[in-house]
């Protein structure tokens, strides 16, 4: 599902530039639930927003779902994003004067997907994640992990080939953490492919596989027991 | 672009960003209200001023007589200066390439009565072309002609007002009224834009005062009708000459100031014009510095509007939005805001102009107006330029790297 070979990227500070990726290479198959983890300046936000087509790599090659991301234009980043990636973020990043309902919606918006099958789809994942009967609530009206639900339910409406997650529990308490890792968790049973970026450990365990990056290599890639977040909800 | 969806999307946004949508809407509501009263002001001054001047022919000399204060060529001073009937075919044969028409005016107080009623009013006995000179308009019935001036008719033509007191709302034309001891037959009524005096005055042949006044053949005043074709430039030559001549005619000293009276209306209108087109210039000037205001308002608003999607607009760029969808979202939300208030201010300045009306005569403002096409053109050029003050932000948020966007708080 997702390839890169030898990615580099560095950003200039000035009159030096800071290397932050040195030569990355690893793949994720199809279904699988990847932990990206280190400590704060190890280059994992860097990753997944090159992953993410949020920013570009200075080298290297990056092939997602066998499609070369390279050279991209703002109008084809954004239909590649759309079309292939889910986005899950530490600050939730819902639109505050828009209904959870609407939020949801929003990327089959830019689809062009018509407005009833847009309410229609939205109601559905809304309800996948919990959440139905705040449809109609505002952002502000809902706690950090109902947020956090509607922007998992946002990112699942579109469809995408991967769900890219930048420290989703990372502003909130341990019980709502389990509560979405409980739910990502699903999601991933039924074979979607989430990447996840943290720094917990337990979070990071709750995943199938641990990438460690370390000052911009990878020091650890190994395959994981699952540890079941159901177990601490409720 | 502009699907029904798009619509929504816009309406909903507008809905529920109240403060924003009234802030663009208001300054742009305003920069056109303020411009559209402004500008009818102006207007309004102009009008006041052309109802000053504007109810008689510009291409008009009026020749009164005078009394010398110098003695010329054996003649000695303080000596009336009286016009006859020889002067005005003088006139007419000395200068056929200037002069258009030529009219006599003796003008004379009478009272004037039909039946019971009764009331003193101006006479002026003229010939034809005086119609031309005042610019009256014939209501109904006909104007003095040629025939009338040879056979010494008794008719009458009478005011709008001068009809209004003496007949009511009855019919005056082929009755017989009386003036200052004659009958006179009405012909015709008149109007004039030149005010309620003069639609209170009795026009009447200038032979026929001539017979009454004991045959005589003098007359007050000559109005010289110049042709327009010969400019201001040819009319003040002809004043000259004019003058020239009927000094010599009389034997009145070259450089007496009180023999002879020529006012040159094209002299004064080209006064009056330059005041007019100051005063134009002067409205001008401030309606285009509302209408920069108006757009340096709007431009700062759409600086801040898309500063604060900074964000929202990165949130949507990770969702798929398109750089173009991104510009399209802020250009058309501001585009339909600048268009709808733009259009509202322009109606309620409009508003404003119409009911005001005469009711600020006193401040010298007539008839506030303002072209409807001027009107909206400003209004075109604010939503123009508010739509490109959207959109160079706008195309910078579109450029910026969603993730720069997204750390935006």
């Amino acid at each position: 599902m997702i390839e890169i070979k030898d990615l580099h990227k560095s950003y200039k500070m000035g009159s030096n530039s800071l290397h932050v990726l040195k030569g990355l290479n690893f793949s994720i198959a199809e279904g699988e639930l990847v932990a990206i983890m280190g400590s704060s300046g190890s280059g994992k936000s860097t990753l997944l927003n090159i992953l993410g087509m949020l920013d570009e790599a200075d080298s290297g090659s990056y092939t997602l779902d066998g499609v070369p991301i390279k050279n991209l234009n703002e109008t084809k980043a954004a239909k590649y994003r759309n079309k292939f990636l889910g986005f899950i973020f530490q600050s939730f990043n819902l639109i505050n004067y828009k209904s959870a309902m609407e939020n949801v919606a929003l990327p089959l918006y830019y689809q062009k997907v018509p407005r009833k099958e847009r309410e229609e789809k939205a109601l559905k994942y809304l309800e996948q994640v919990g959440l139905k009967e705040w449809a109609t609530h505002l952002p502000n009206e809902l706690s950090g992990g109902q947020k956090q639900r509607v922007a998992i339910a946002r990112a699942m409406a579109a469809e995408p080939k991967v769900l890219l997650a930048d420290e989703p529990t990372g502003a909130l308490d341990s019980k709502t953490s389990y509560e979405v890792m409980d739910l990502i968790q699903n999601i991933n049973d039924e074979g979607n492919t989430i990447l996840v970026v943290t720094h917990e450990e337990d979070i990071a365990h709750m995943c199938k596989r641990i990438v460690h990056l370390k000052d911009g290599v990878i020091v650890e890639d190994k395959k994981v027991e699952q540890v079941r977040a159901a177990q601490y909800v409720k | 672009m502009l699907s029904r969806d798009n619509w929504k999307e816009i309406f909903e946004t507008i809905q529920k960003n109240k403060l924003r949508t009234f802030l663009s809407g208001f300054t742009v509501a305003l920069g056109i209200l303020i411009f559209v009263v402004l500008f009818g002001f102006g207007n309004g001054l102009i009008n006041t001023f052309d109802d000053f001047f504007g109810d008689d022919a510009t291409n008009v000399l009026f020749v009164f007589p005078g009394r010398t204060t110098m003695p010329y060529k054996g003649y000695k001073s303080n000596r009336t200066i009286e016009f006859d009937n020889s002067d005005l075919e003088d006139i007419e044969k000395n200068f056929p390439l200037f002069v258009e028409y030529i009219s006599p005016r003796i003008t004379r107080q009478d009272t004037v009565s039909y039946m019971n009623e009764s009331n003193s009013y101006r006479t002026q006995a003229v010939g034809p072309a005086h119609q031309f000179s005042e610019m009256t308009i014939m209501m109904k019935g006909r104007y003095l002609n040629e025939l009338d001036i040879k056979n010494k008719t008794k008719y009458a033509v009478i005011g709008r007002l001068v009809e209004q007191d003496l007949f009511g709302s009855k019919n005056s034309i082929g009755k017989y009224i009386d003036v200052g001891g004659s009958s006179f037959k009405v012909i015709g009524v008149f109007q004039d834009d030149g005010g309620d005096n003069e639609e209170r005055i009795v026009y009447i042949p200038y032979t026929t005062r001539q017979l009454i006044e004991k045959n005589t053949d003098k007359i007050n005043q000559i109005v010289v009708g110049f042709k327009p074709e010969i400019g201001y430039a040819g009319a003040m030559a002809l004043d000259k000459s004019l003058d020239k001549f009927l000094r010599s005619k009389k034997f009145i000293n070259p450089k007496d100031q009180n023999g002879i009276f020529i006012r040159n209306i094209a002299d004064q209108l080209k006064q009056n014009q330059q005041f007019a087109r100051v005063l134009q210039i002067i409205v001008g000037f401030v309606a285009f510095g509302t209408i920069i205001a108006g757009i340096i308002g709007i431009s700062n608003i759409m600086v801040f509007v898309v500063k604060e999607r900074t964000k929202e607009l990165g949130i949507r760029k990770a969702l798929g939005a398109t750089p173009k969808a991104v510009i399209g979202t802020i250009l058309l939300e501001s585009v339909f805001i600048t268009t709808v208030s733009g259009f509202v201010g322009m109606l309620i300045g409009i508003a404003i102009l119409s009911s005001l009306g005469e009711k600020l005569k006193d401040f010298f403002i007539t008839n506030p107006y303002i072209d409807t096409s001027i009107a909206i053109s400003a209004t075109i050029v604010l939503i123009i330029f508010g739509a490109i003050a959207g959109y160079v932000p706008a195309r910078r948020a579109a450029r910026i790297k969603p993730i720069v966007a997204l750390r935006d708080e």
